[in-house]
Order: structure tokens, then C-alpha cells, then sequence
């Protein structure tokens, strides 16, 4: 038995330990206080119109229209409108959303058009050259489309608003009432929940988008491969393999944009929702009450301040509670998803 | 590098008379060049492979047998900037020439990949993914290719009572399996083996060995493998490759028996590689 060597410290240790202990502390205790503010703004805003909206809940708030100048009565007619808003938006959005993101992750090239101008130009024979030449173009319409969808999404929504107004009221809704209703009838040419869920789906289109192309990006080569080797087209991989794979991804993605459309106001201002309205909508050129809106109305245009508030309260109670119940969802499903393909 | 390639020699003549007399070669590779981009990966491969034979890819990692693989189905067509020149031609067609069918080419010539990779689907839709692709929708057509494409991948005692479970609750030696069973479904002629057993344990690896022996009565079979004992074990000619370049190629007895390349023998003997 050799006795075991024993090693000097290569540094001298030098005091300043307890030093480093304490700085260690406090910026711990900074990343902590952070994290107490978020929670404390949330419970604070939550808290506050939990205690004072949940009391005003009740069937007949959530069954009755409006009464007495918006003073009294329920929000029946808002939250028919809001779902019928998020139903159609969602029939607009989802499927133009999900299939620009196939095109654009299935069928343009992954490199990029500044490595595929490279290829390109080293390129040798006729066939190969313009095979490598339609594969740049595609690669930089691809680029080009990416940066228009993230540009969308950096748009305020109040743009969305006004581009409504002016493009589907005026520009398509003009036209349609200038062709089918020569007599000067205005049927189209006027705020309504198809012009509202248009102009919602526009804003929601990145989301779904880019939600999509992360789900598709998620299916392992390997089973694309697999699905080719046998025989497959490129399409039957993408319907049959690739968007079973990530079907609940883009279905996550869907729900969180439609919930983040749900409460938009802004984009519906101008292109259909309404003050207040007597009766549902009964066809899609009708306009519609909305939660939203109706949550700034309260607020702002209240005959009688007092009376009010308890229903603006509970209006935004409702909407919150909706649009929680809409992010649960696609948690839910994310989560089932994860767990699912493990 | 630049030592050993010189010592490379092309020589196409004695290949060609190598065949065995009264074979007929299911695929003809004939000075086949392969390029990603710019570079060269392969460099005047000529090599027949017999029909209903187990033909055996060796040589060190990157000497480009995979990739010479997968241009037997034009699988490397999925990926960008490759190029090829020379000819690859089986039962008489050549595959690269234009208004080549790539999908019917699929469906002749199979491929079981280094990882298993099942869909995330059930032990019996997967079996039956290529015939559904294919339009065949007849429920009894399709339990009995898939039962029948089980048995030959030595698998359908194993499953044959948890058809409509997930692929991916399987082991890793019967994942594999079904995938064999996978391309089976399609009724190819040709299948292509990728180091099949290379992520396996060893009990494994004899299934999928056995399973490979049994095959060669059916379909022309073409593997890479790193496993110089697995290529003399399941194989009836061994290919080495080098560099891209094919060194050697003959009957796998004599081949690893009495090598005549000394680059061969240095492999086979576990000298470099």
C-alpha cells in the first residue's frame, strides 16, 4: 500500500467566498422577485374580475338580450356572435393557414436561395441547369413568402381594421352589390360577420401558419423516407404520413390563433360588429354583437355608470373564461399529442 | 489518402467476366459517377448483381456504399444537388433515363433502412400502408397479404394477436422485422438493406439474419454492412468499397478467403477501417 498522494492547490485559495455567496443570492433573489411581480399583476387582474364578475354570472345573464339601454338583461346576443365570428374565422383561416405552410415546408427547397443560387451557378448541362434554376426561384419565393408571413404578424391589429373596411366592404362587398343588386341595394357593401371573420382570419393566418410549419417540422425524415421507399408520391406521404404525424400540432396552433382572434376588437370595429342589435344574425352578410366590443361599449358609451358595471364585470368574465377554456384546449391536446408520439 | 488511392486499380475488364456462368444480374451498374453538388462521392462503380442472390456492400465508414445503395431506388433524388452519370439498369431498363416511373421503381425495388422507423400507426396498417397507397381497399386482399407478409418477416407469431397495437410498442428487433414486412407488402423483386441490424442486440441480429438467408429464395437481395462476419455469414458476393471507388467484388468465400487486392485483405483483416 502506497499512501495516497496529496496535492497542493494548483490557486492559493483566497478568501472572498462568503462574498461570492451573497452576490450569488441576491441576483438570485432579483430572478425571484421578477417571477412575483408577473404573478401578482396576473392574480391582480384575474382576482379582480373573478370577485366582482363571477356574482353577476347567472343563466339568465348568459340567456337574456340586453334591456333598458344596455343598463340591465344579459350578453346572450355577444356570445352568439362571438362564436359564430370564431367559427367561421376558423373555417377561413385553418385551412388557407395549413396549406401554405405544406407548400412551404413540403414542396419549397430547405437550403435556402442563397446556397441554391450557388448550386446553380456551378451547375453543368442543360437539364440539370434549369431544374437547379426553378429550384432558386422557388427557394427565394419561398423566403419571400416567410418574411410576408412574419411581417403580418407584426401588423397592429387596428390595420387589420382598416384594411377590412377598405378592402373587403368597399372593394369586394361594392362590387358584389354593384353586380347582383343593380337597383341600390346594400347587402354586402356594409359591416357583417363574413367581412369580420375575413378580416380576423387575415390576422390569425400567421399564427396558424407558423404553427403548422413547426408541427411538419416535427415528423421525423426517416418516416418520409420509409413512406417514399414503398412506392408513395410525394403527396401521398405528406396526406397519409406526414399530416396524421402533426395533426395535433396544427390543431394546437389553430386553437391558440383562433383564441387570440377571439378577443380581438379591433379588427372588427369597422367590418361589422354592432352597438346593439335586437335580434341574432341570421345569415352571414347580418352584423353581430361581440364580447369584446361589447365589454368597450359598456365601458364607454353607459347611459348610467352604476348599473353597468356589475355587467361589464361579468362580459368580461365570460370572455375570459372563453378564451382560458379555448387555450386549455389546445394545452390539452399538445400535451396528448407529446405524449402520444413518445 | 492520396497513398492509398493511388493503389486503387480500375479494372472493369475482369469484373465483367466475374460473373458466375448461368446468372442472369437483376441490376447492371455500369461506370456509375454520384455527386453531391461538386463532389464526387462515388467514382466508376461497375458491378452486376445476380438475381436471387444475397449481394454484400463492405468497406469503411464514408467509402460511399449507402449512398451506391440508395441509388438503386433513386432514393438520393430526395436529396438536393446530387447528380449522377453512368447507368443503372435492371431487368434490361435503365432507371436514371428520362420518363423513368421513380414510384413504380419504388414499388420493384424495396428498402429497409439502419433505424427502424415504423409510422406511428398500428403493426397492421403499417403492413398494409403500400397497398393502400396502392388503392386497394378489399379488407380480405388486405388481412392476407398483411398476415402473409408477417410470415415471411418471421414476425406474425409474435404480433399475430396485437395486429391493432402501435407499431412503436414493439422491441427494436421486431420493429425491424415489420419494416421488412413493410416493404415485403408491395410484392418487390429487389429488396436494399441498409445496415439492418446494426442498432440490434445480438439475438437480434441472427433473426434478422436468419430471416435474410430465408429471403434470398424470393427476392434479390443487396446489404450494407459494417459487420465484416455478417457479410460472410448472410452473403453470396461481397462488394468493397473505398473511397467511392469498388476495390473488389466477387464470390464472398473466396473473397474473404483469398482477397486479391492486398487493400481487401487489410479490411477484411481488421487492419484499417
Amino acid at each position: 500500500m502506497t499512501a495516497p498522494v496529496m496535492y497542493e492547490p494548483l490557486v492559493p485559495r483566497v478568501g472572498g467566498h462568503r462574498n461570492r455567496r451573497v452576490v450569488d443570492g441576491v441576483w438570485i433573489g432579483l430572478l425571484g422577485i421578477s417571477i412575483l411581480i408577473i404573478l401578482a399583476i396576473l392574480v391582480l387582474i384575474l382576482g379582480n374580475i373573478f370577485w366582482h364578475g363571477a356574482g353577476t354570472v347567472s343563466w339568465a345573464f348568459l340567456t337574456e338580450p340586453p334591456r333598458d339601454g344596455l343598463t340591465a338583461g344579459g350578453i346572450f346576443p355577444a356570445i352568439v356572435g362571438t362564436a359564430a365570428l370564431v367559427i367561421l374565422m376558423s373555417i377561413a383561416a385553418v385551412p388557407l393557414g395549413v396549406a401554405t405552410a405544406v407548400y412551404l415546408h413540403e414542396y419549397t427547397p430547405h437550403e435556402g436561395p442563397k446556397l441554391a443560387w450557388e448550386r446553380f451557378k456551378v451547375s453543368e448541362g442543360r437539364r440539370g441547369r434549369i431544374k437547379l434554376l426553378l429550384r432558386f426561384l422557388s427557394a427565394a419565393l419561398a423566403t419571400v413568402a416567410r418574411s410576408a408571413v412574419a411581417n403580418l404578424a407584426g401588423v397592429p391589429s387596428i390595420v387589420f381594421g382598416l384594411f377590412g373596411l377598405g378592402f373587403f366592404i368597399q372593394f369586394v362587398g361594392g362590387g358584389m352589390d354593384r353586380m347582383f343588386y343593380p337597383d341600390g341595394q346594400v347587402v354586402w357593401n356594409q359591416g357583417s360577420l363574413l367581412w369580420a371573420a375575413l378580416t380576423l382570419a387575415l390576422l390569425t393566418l400567421p399564427t396558424v401558419i407558423v404553427a403548422t410549419e413547426e408541427a411538419l417540422r416535427t415528423v421525423p425524415p426517416d418516416q418520409r423516407e420509409a413512406s417514399l421507399a414503398l412506392g408513395a408520391t410525394q403527396w401521398e406521404t405528406i396526406r397519409r404520413v406526414v399530416l396524421p404525424a402533426s395533426l395535433p400540432g396544427i390543431f394546437t396552433g389553430g386553437i391558440l390563433g383562433v383564441s387570440r382572434g377571439a378577443g380581438e376588437v379591433a379588427p372588427i370595429l369597422f367590418t361589422g360588429a354592432a352597438y346593439y342589435l335586437p335580434y341574432l344574425p341570421q345569415k352571414v352578410s347580418d352584423q353581430f354583437m361581440h364580447l369584446g366590443y361589447h365589454v368597450y361599449i359598456l365601458s364607454t358609451q353607459s347611459p348610467d355608470v352604476d348599473a353597468t358595471m356589475p355587467l361589464l364585470y361579468g362580459t368580461v368574465f365570460v370572455l375570459l373564461v372563453l378564451t382560458f377554456l379555448l387555450n386549455l384546449a389546445g394545452v390539452l391536446l399538445r400535451s396528448r399529442t407529446r405524449s402520444r408520439l413518445r | 489518402m492520396a497513398a492509398i488511392d493511388m493503389k486503387v486499380k480500375e479494372r472493369p475488364e475482369r469484373r465483367l467476366t466475374e460473373m458466375q456462368e448461368g446468372k442472369t444480374p437483376k441490376i447492371e451498374v455500369r461506370d456509375f459517377d454520384f455527386y453531391y453538388s461538386q463532389n464526387q462521392v462515388l467514382h466508376k462503380v461497375t458491378l452486376d448483381v445476380p438475381e436471387k442472390e444475397v449481394t454484400a456492400l463492405i468497406g469503411p465508414s464514408g467509402c460511399g456504399k449507402s449512398t451506391f445503395l440508395r441509388s438503386l431506388n433513386r432514393m438520393n433524388d430526395t436529396i438536393a444537388g446530387t447528380r449522377v452519370e453512368g447507368t443503372v439498369t435492371i431487368d434490361g431498363v435503365e432507371i436514371y433515363q428520362p420518363g423513368v416511373d421513380v414510384v413504380a421503381l419504388r414499388r420493384r425495388v424495396g428498402m429497409v433502412f439502419q433505424k427502424s422507423n415504423p409510422f406511428p400507426k398500428s403493426v397492421y396498417e403499417n403492413v398494409a400502408y403500400g397497398l393502400r397507397i396502392g388503392g386497394i381497399r378489399d379488407r380480405s386482399v388486405l388481412d392476407e397479404v398483411v398476415e402473409r407478409s408477417l410470415q415471411r418477416a418471421a414476425l406474425w407469431e409474435e404480433v399475430r394477436d396485437r395486429l391493432n397495437t402501435s407499431a412503436l410498442s414493439l422491441s427494436g428487433g421486431q420493429q425491424q422485422r415489420l419494416c421488412i414486412a413493410r416493404a415485403l407488402a408491395v410484392d418487390p423483386e429487389i429488396l436494399l438493406m441498409d445496415e439492418p441490424a446494426s442498432a440490434l442486440d445480438p439475438i437480434a441480429t441472427q433473426k434478422i439474419e436468419e430471416l435474410i438467408y430465408q429471403l434470398k429464395d424470393n427476392y434479390t437481395i443487396v446489404i450494407v454492412t459494417h459487420n465484416m462476419q455478417q457479410a460472410a455469414r448472410v452473403s453470396d458476393r461481397t462488394a468493397f468499397f473505398m473511397l467511392g471507388k469498388l476495390v473488389e467484388v466477387g464470390d464472398t468465400n473466396t473473397m474473404f478467403m483469398t482477397p486479391k487486392e492486398k487493400l481487401t485483405e487489410d479490411y477484411i483483416t481488421g487492419r484499417f477501417g
